[in-house]
This record gives C-alpha cells, sequence and structure tokens, in this order.
C-alpha cells in the first residue's frame, strides 16, 4: 500500500491549494525534457486532465494505484503512455510528465516540519508508483505498436488476389520466412473459403530460395487445401529451386506444378471446365 | 446425449454436423449412417463439417471409417466446408485423411456425386499443350 | 510484468466423454482470454482433446487444470493428470502410428507438435501427469 487513507486525503488537499499555480508549475517542469516537440496546449490538456483523475481518486480514499479508485487514472496514464508512444517520444520523456509533480508539491512543502515531511516522502512514493505505472505501459504499447506495424508489412507482402472465377492466387515475392508463409498460408485458405474458390495457385517466381521449413509450410498448405475441398497448384519453381528440393529429399508428390502462372491458369481452367462442362467466366 | 440428425435428398444422404462432438455421439453417428446407406440405397453421403471449431483425431477416425463403410456399400462420402483453422491443425496433428473426397460447400459437393454417379463420365486427360502460345 | 502466475486455473474432472468436451470449452475461452490467434486456439484446443481422452481411455480417468499465463507473451497452460497405468516406453508412445487401444496413434505424438511446450511426467503404476502450453505469437 502506497499510501494510508488520511494520507491519500491529504495529498488532495494539498493538490487542491492553489491550484492554477501547481497545474502550471507541472506542466513547466514536464515540458522542459520535451523540447518543444508537444505544444504546450497538448502538454497543460494532458497535464490537467491527469490533475483531475488524481485528485478525484484521492478523493475517493485511492491507497494504491491497483485498487478500484485508481482505474480512470490508470486508463488516463495508459492513455497518455500509448499516445507517446505514437508520437515518437522516448519512454523517459513519458514518465518524466508524471515524476516532475515531485518537483512541482516539492517547493510548496515546509521540509523542516517533521509530519510534513513524512507526507512528503509518502506523496513522492506514490508518484513513484505512478511514473512505473507510465512505464509500463509504454512498453506495452510501444510492443503492441510494433507488432501491428510488421503484420502490416507481411499483408502488405502476401497479396492473395482472385485470378478468375473460382480461382484465387498469391504471388510470393522476397525471402519467405517461416513466419511469413505461415500467413500466406492462412490468408490462402481463408481466400478459398470467402471467395468459394476450389482452385489456389501459389506462385514463387519472385521467390529466391526456399528451405525446408519454407518447402513444408508450402506442402501444408497445399494439403490442408485439399482438406478443405479445394486443389492447389505450384508455379515458378525455378531450376535452383527445384534442384534444392530434390536435394533436400521434400517429397512434393502429386502436387500439380507448373512453370508459369499462365501455365497453372490454363491448367485450372481446362479442369473447371471439364468439371463443370461450362466455361469459366473471367472475374469483371 | 446428442444424436446427428441424418437428412435424405433424393439418393444422397445429408449431415449437418451442428454440435461439439462427444465421442459418444460420434460412434452414434458412424452406426446410423451405415444403417441409413443400406436402408436406403444411398449413393452418395455429405458430411457438412462447416460448424466444427476443431476435429480431432477421433472425429477424423469416423470420417474415414464412414467414408470406408460407404464405399463398400457403392455409395460416395463427401467431406464439405472444413475451416482454414481445422485444417492446417488436422495436417499439423499428421492426419491427411487420404481417400476422404473433399469439396468446399453442399453445392460442390452434390457437383462431385453426380459426376461420380454418370457412368458416362470419362475423367479429363490432361492435355498440357505447352507448344500453344501463352495465355494473354 | 514478472513471472505472474496468471489467472486462477479452472479445473475439470475427466470421467466420461462429455468431459472431454467440457475440457475443450474451458481451453477454447482461455485461449480466447489469451488472446491467441484463430489458429492457435484450434490447434491448443485439438491438442488438450487428444490429450483428455487419453487421460479418459488409458489413464482411467483424472483431472486437467486450464489457466491462461502471461509473462512475456500471454499464453494458455493445461495440466492433465491420472492415476492410471503409466506409460512404459515413454519414446514408443510418442513415435506417430503407435497405439495399444486401436486408436490412429497420433494423439500424443500429435499434440505434441501443436503446441509450444510438451512436459510429461509418467512412469508404470504411477500414473501421467502431462503439462502443455500455446504462446500468443
Ligand atoms: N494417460 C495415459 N496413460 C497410459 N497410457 C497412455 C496415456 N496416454 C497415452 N497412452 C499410451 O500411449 C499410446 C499412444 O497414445 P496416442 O494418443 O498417441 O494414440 P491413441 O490414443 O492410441 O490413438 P489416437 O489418439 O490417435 O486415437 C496409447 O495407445 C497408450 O498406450
Ligand atoms: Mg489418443
Amino acid at each position: 500500500m502506497a499510501l494510508s487513507t488520511d494520507e491519500s486525503r491529504r495529498m488532495a488537499d494539498r493538490l487542491r491549494t492553489d491550484s492554477a499555480d501547481l497545474v502550471a508549475t507541472w506542466v513547466a517542469k514536464a515540458g522542459a525534457p520535451l523540447t518543444g516537440r508537444l505544444s504546450e496546449g497538448e502538454l497543460r490538456r494532458q497535464i490537467t486532465e491527469l490533475y483531475g483523475v488524481l485528485v478525484a481518486a484521492l478523493d475517493e480514499g485511492m491507497t494504491d494505484l491497483s485498487a478500484a479508485p485508481g482505474g480512470e487514472l490508470r486508463a488516463v496514464l495508459a492513455d497518455l503512455s500509448r499516445g507517446r508512444a505514437r508520437q515518437g517520444f522516448s519512454a523517459t520523456e513519458t514518465a518524466v510528465s508524471v515524476f516532475t509533480l515531485k518537483d512541482a508539491l516539492s517547493g510548496r512543502a515546509d521540509l523542516a516540519d517533521p509530519a510534513e515531511l513524512r507526507d512528503f516522502l509518502s506523496f513522492n512514493r506514490f508518484i513513484d508508483e505512478l511514473g512505473l505505472f507510465t512505464f509500463s505501459s509504454y512498453s506495452a504499447a510501444r510492443e503492441e505498436l510494433i507488432a501491428d506495424q510488421a503484420e502490416q508489412l507481411l499483408e502488405l507482402s502476401t497479396p492473395v488476389v482472385k485470378l478468375w472465377e473460382g480461382v484465387v492466387a498469391v504471388p510470393l515475392v522476397g525471402t519467405l520466412d517461416s513466419a511469413r508463409a505461415q500467413v500466406v498460408m492462412e490468408r490462402l485458405l481463408q481466400a478459398l473459403v470467402d471467395t468459394g474458390s476450389p482452385y489456389a495457385i501459389i506462385d514463387i517466381t519472385g521467390v529466391p530460395a526456399v528451405d525446408t521449413q519454407v518447402a513444408q509450410h508450402i506442402l501444408k498448405t497445399v494439403v490442408a487445401a485439399r482438406l478443405m475441398g479445394a486443389e492447389c497448384l505450384i508455379s515458378g519453381i525455378r531450376p535452383q529451386i527445384a534442384q534444392t528440393i530434390v536435394a533436400l529429399g521434400i517429397e512434393f508428390g502429386d502436387i500439380a506444378t507448373k512453370a508459369t502462372l499462365a501455365d497453372a491458369l490454363r491448367h485450372v481452367l481446362r479442369r473447371s471446365a471439364a468439371r463443370t462442362g461450362g466455361r469459366a467466366e473471367p472475374v469483371a | 446425449m446428442d444424436r446427428v440428425p441424418v437428412l435424405k435428398l433424393g439418393d444422397v444422404l445429408l449431415v449437418s454436423i451442428q454440435v461439439d462432438l462427444a465421442d459418444k455421439t460420434t460412434v452414434q453417428l458412424e452406426e446410423d449412417l451405415s444403417e441409413r446407406i443400406v436402408a436406403t440405397g444411398a449413393r452418395g453421403v455429405i458430411i457438412d463439417i462447416s460448424a466444427l471449431d476443431i476435429v480431432d483425431s477421433f472425429v477424423g477416425r469416423m470420417l474415414a471409417t464412414i467414408a470406408a463403410i460407404s464405399r463398400v456399400l457403392d455409395a460416395e462420402t463427401v467431406v464439405v466446408g472444413m475451416r482454414p483453422a481445422v485444417a492446417i491443425t488436422l495436417v499439423e496433428l499428421g492426419l491427411s485423411l487420404h481417400g476422404i473426397q473433399t469439396a468446399l460447400n453442399v453445392e460442390r459437393a452434390l457437383e462431385v456425386l453426380s459426376r461420380a454417379r454418370d457412368d458416362d463420365w470419362i475423367p479429363p486427360l490432361d492435355t498440357e499443350d505447352d507448344t500453344a502460345p501463352a495465355a494473354p | 510484468m514478472t513471472g505472474d502466475p496468471g489467472e486462477e486455473a479452472q479445473t475439470q474432472a475427466v470421467v466420461s466423454d462429455q468431459d472431454v468436451v467440457r475440457v475443450r470449452q474451458l481451453v477454447r475461452t482461455a485461449a480466447v482470454t489469451a488472446k491467441l490467434s484463430l489458429v492457435d486456439q484450434t490447434k491448443v484446443v485439438t491438442a488438450a482433446s487428444e490429450l483428455a481422452r487419453n487421460t479418459l481411455v488409458y489413464g482411467g480417468g483424472g483431472s486437467v487444470q486450464v489457466r491462461v499465463v502471461r509473462q512475456r507473451r500471454s499464453g494458455v497452460r493445461v495440466e492433465l493428470a491420472d492415476d492410471g497405468p503409466g506409460i512404459g516406453d515413454l519414446e514408443l508412445a510418442l513415435t506417430d502410428g503407435y497405439t495399444t487401444g486401436g486408436g490412429l496413434g497420433l494423439g500424443l505424438s500429435g499434440a505434441r507438435r501443436l503446441v509450444d511446450e510438451f512436459e510429461i511426467d509418467t512412469a508404470p503404476g504411477r500414473g501421467t501427469r502431462i503439462s502443455i502450453v500455446k504462446w500468443a505469437r
């Protein structure tokens, strides 16, 4: 427990006395390390909001940030961290906005008075807790951000396209690592369901090299597609890759492979025409 | 115990599994289906598993057994609607359901069955014509 | 954010095939809470289903604990325990296709492939305890 109930009430009182001046000092101290990268108005808004929920939580007798009355305060701190992480501020620059409340308070305490000194130390400990929380929600936000960006990159690099009515294709370009191969697999299979396509083509013309793991992923995709009732072809296997596949002893078994994407599409259209006795229609 | 209903559509039996299958229910379905194939003289069985969020080895084995039994009874079994996540998991588990016909949905399964029944039907020869000009 | 043991464990006795269904549901709920992707949810539920059935069929029944774990990443931990005959030759039991019960022999080996961590503690006459973890990616 960071504060006793009495201490939390006294802290609220202290924050309330001459509040305009306190907030102004806090904003000034918090703004210094940000060197003008955050507008004064924006910072003032953030500090004022933080000030408001802090006083409210203390009034409710919050003794610990993780206790129930701290809910809104935690949310505001997490928001602040998330925003700063997104704007590119460092974790320290973010936490400092909280820690500078200590500086703003220190000017107003009579530290020669033992009772005030004790309060002041407890307040400081409590503010440390707020700062640490800001720190950890900053890193969580940062990790989320990085994961999101990685995922966006993956999606950009693996477009699943509908080539023809009943035929989806994924042209792979660049190095295929295991994580990306897995994403491709999931997206391609989902596209089969979404478009009701019984044919899929994986074109690896743009892939410079294939290792055992990636080859395994492609094989698994083909088998999974089959389980779902679709047929999956592989096109664009370049001679070096064919050599690797053979050298690695990977069985491509009865999987249909074609030299080019065009050959694969032709093969599929002929098959589906034979199946339905009709003509496959190009996508409008 | 839940019992999975078996519907008859012409000479095709349609089973749409809508519940998380307990093992006894799975075994019961296997028995029900064999009996119904014989009793109705059905030529085809469609098992729709699009509502199943997992298929483990027990259900996988049931699907394989039904396919094998129906083949002996001169009927074809088509499993339809397997979800992508389920398919990926089954492959990783090591179950490839060899010899089981699959289709994306019931409509396509009916096509598969009518093709199989058409005695005049000859599999298309894959006459690759690689001397032909490439498709535009 | 340290090695927090995570949320409270949910315990499910496994004495009938309906209990195996309940284990699947518990694991699914935990996997959703732990923010696993749909494919990873499906993998861990399937693994748990295989193992819980083994607990029932070979272990003569037992119990399963399911919990959400939070460390650097979040995940699901499933622990199964029975006081059955135990497994004598573990390597053999973990081989694809090995079965003493007329199954496909894919439950144990397949479940191991589907998860990130797989620990098994078993010996003849001492029952079997298995713990698996699947982490959010
Ligand atoms: N909890 C257990 N207690 C005792 N023996 C076990 C236990 N779990 C597995 N075994 C042994 O290990 C063997 C392999 O188990 P596994 O789950 O891989 O295959 P299975 O259950 O026989 O078939 P499947 O799960 O594919 O339907 C079992 O046949 C059994 O002999
Ligand atoms: Mg088993």
